[in-house]
């Protein structure tokens, strides 16, 4: 009874940096605490994880939650795949309840080439093992039955769309809590309000680690910092293909369970879940120009609440809570940058673009596996930043373009 | 509200009467290598702070024109055409970059290939 009253830590509170730790995680959001949770199985545990603000204050608590491994290229899917399956044993893993639902995800085709191209994705998944199919109209208005599907007036008709059964979505926020107690837990130090302020380079690695509190020695160090991804790399001299823009979201008012499935349209710039408390959550697309300034815009809410009543009309009258803007760092062929660089020690985890929140897991473990044999794991070989240099792209241009 | 930019031909309109061609940056040498093209063609500043970027005014006039933009705070401090003076004294158009600059240097023959 007396525990009612007592004072819980998920983490410890912040001590005096100390003067080297073997790696230096900049970042203090999903991917950064995921990677230093997954440095516990490597035995690494003299981690320091640097957040500028507080944990979860970037993209990791900003996305919309949704989590799907049904993208375009073999590469994409097998590493996204892998991803939702570290998710779906996550809760078990952190003993956290992630509140992870697989209500299933769906792609609307509005157009003959539109299905084309789903139906490309589908067979693209199923080879990588990957549950994904085209359904018609009919199967769409069972799986949403308050959608309006077979709409005569609509501005784009739905004529199908790809089914992805293990899509769904997650806490957002439980994830970066539960990440950041398991990599205390493991005795890395998570340090908030520490903003990093440069990087001292010295025979082509990355010695120190300039921060508001002092600087501190480092071993390796790893840039997980999303939207300002290109201005921790440009301390170690190191250049991105990024350009940053904000990414906008929306939720309305709760309302009764209503739709138990992800709906995403490409060509209406939306994609809309019902959370578990009951809000309608919607998003849509990146800003075209490039900014730092996370404020959200006019046109955004119109945009996003036109096509979503065009969905949803019975949502004419819900009244919209809050609505938000984070920063993306766009990569040029909607693939993540990630793992090594030019500089020794200094590993990217970048141009995350609108679908970082979904890789989490995996980039902690493939990073957490690099910075521990000195290796490019296998599976994100193609992601390497040299592929820009020898123009090797991995085009998620027809699966991620749009932010979902 | 997002921001305002100031077209040089039509005057203050919306940021969504436009569209966004991305920072300027330094052309590559004549007969770039493999991968100085690419490092071109994919890498950019993207910097925090004053920025020169391309602009072009869709639904207006549709002439392409240069701003400085605090990508910071969105604040925009001038817009100009491309073969107007800068108001910060710089190269009308930076090193060689750009429409304007391709058009000058075809004007006074020395690029042999049309960016048209």
């Amino acid at each position: 009874m007396l525990d009612l009253f007592r004072k819980r830590r998920m983490w410890r509170p912040a001590s005096k940096l100390k003067g080297a730790y073997d790696v230096v995680i900049i970042g203090g959001g999903s991917h950064g605490l995921a990677t230093a949770h997954y440095l516990r199985e490597h035995g690494i545990t003299d981690v320091a994880i640097l957040e500028k603000r507080y944990i979860g204050s970037g993209a990791a608590g900003r996305n919309t939650t949704i989590l799907r491994s049904n993208y375009k290229t073999p590469e994409g899917a097998r590493f996204y795949d892998a991803s939702v399956k570290l998710y779906e044993g996550l809760s078990q893993e952190l003993n956290f309840n992630l509140l992870f639902s697989q209500c299933g995800h769906l792609t609307l085709a509005h157009s003959d080439r539109a299905m084309f191209v789903m139906a490309n994705r589908a067979e693209v998944n199923r080879l990588s093992g990957i549950d994904s199919r085209l359904i018609g109209p009919d199967e769409i208005q069972q799986l949403a039955p308050a959608m309006q599907v077979d709409n005569p007036n609509a501005t784009f008709p739905i004529m199908g769309a790809l089914y992805h059964p293990p899509g769904g979505i997650i806490r957002h926020d439980a994830v970066v809590w539960a990440l950041a107690r398991s990599a205390d837990q493991g005795g890395a130090e998570i340090h908030q309000d520490t903003e990093v302020l440069g990087l001292e380079r010295s025979g082509g690695r990355v010695s120190k680690v300039k921060t508001d509190r002092g600087t501190i020695a480092a071993g390796q160090v790893l840039n997980c910092t999303a939207g300002w991804s290109t201005l921790i790399s440009d301390m170690a001299g190191v250049k991105l293909p990024i350009t940053t823009h904000i990414l906008q979201a929306c939720v309305t008012e709760p309302f009764k369970p209503l739709l138990h499935v992800v709906v995403v349209s490409s060509q209406m710039h939306v994609y809309i879940s019902q959370t578990d408390r009951g809000e309608f959550l919607m998003g849509a697309e990146i800003e075209p120009w490039t900014t730092y300034r996370m404020q959200g815009t006019l046109n955004f809410l119109q945009d996003v609440c036109r096509h979503s009543l065009e969905l949803f009309p019975q949502l004419e009258r819900a009244r919209l809570l809050r609505s938000w803007a984070g920063l993306c760092d766009l990569s040029p062929d909607y693939s993540p940058i990630l793992g090594q660089t030019e500089v020794e020690n200094f590993h990217v985890s970048a141009g995350w673009g609108t679908y970082g929140f979904k890789a989490a897991p995996i980039v902690g473990k493939t990073l957490a596996e690099l910075v521990a044999t000195g290796r490019q794991p296998e599976l994100i070989a193609p992601f390497a930043l040299e592929r820009f240099y020898e123009d090797r792209l991995v085009s998620e241009l027809a699966a991620a373009a749009v932010s979902h | 509200m997002s921001f305002v930019l100031t077209c040089p031909n039509c005057g203050p309109r919306e940021v969504t009467d436009f569209g966004f061609g991305g920072e300027i940056g330094a052309r590559p040498s004549r007969e770039p290598s493999f991968r100085e093209l690419n490092a071109y063609n994919y890498f950019r500043a993207n910097v925090a702070g004053r920025q020169r970027e391309w602009w072009y005014h869709r639904s207006g006039c549709r002439a392409w024109f240069i701003a400085e933009r605090d990508t910071r705070t969105n604040e925009v401090h001038f817009t100009r055409l491309p073969d107007d003076e800068d108001p910060a004294g710089e190269a009308m158009v930076p090193a060689g970059s750009g429409l304007a600059g391709a058009r000058r240097e075809r004007a006074a023959g020395t690029r042999g290939w049309d960016l048209r």
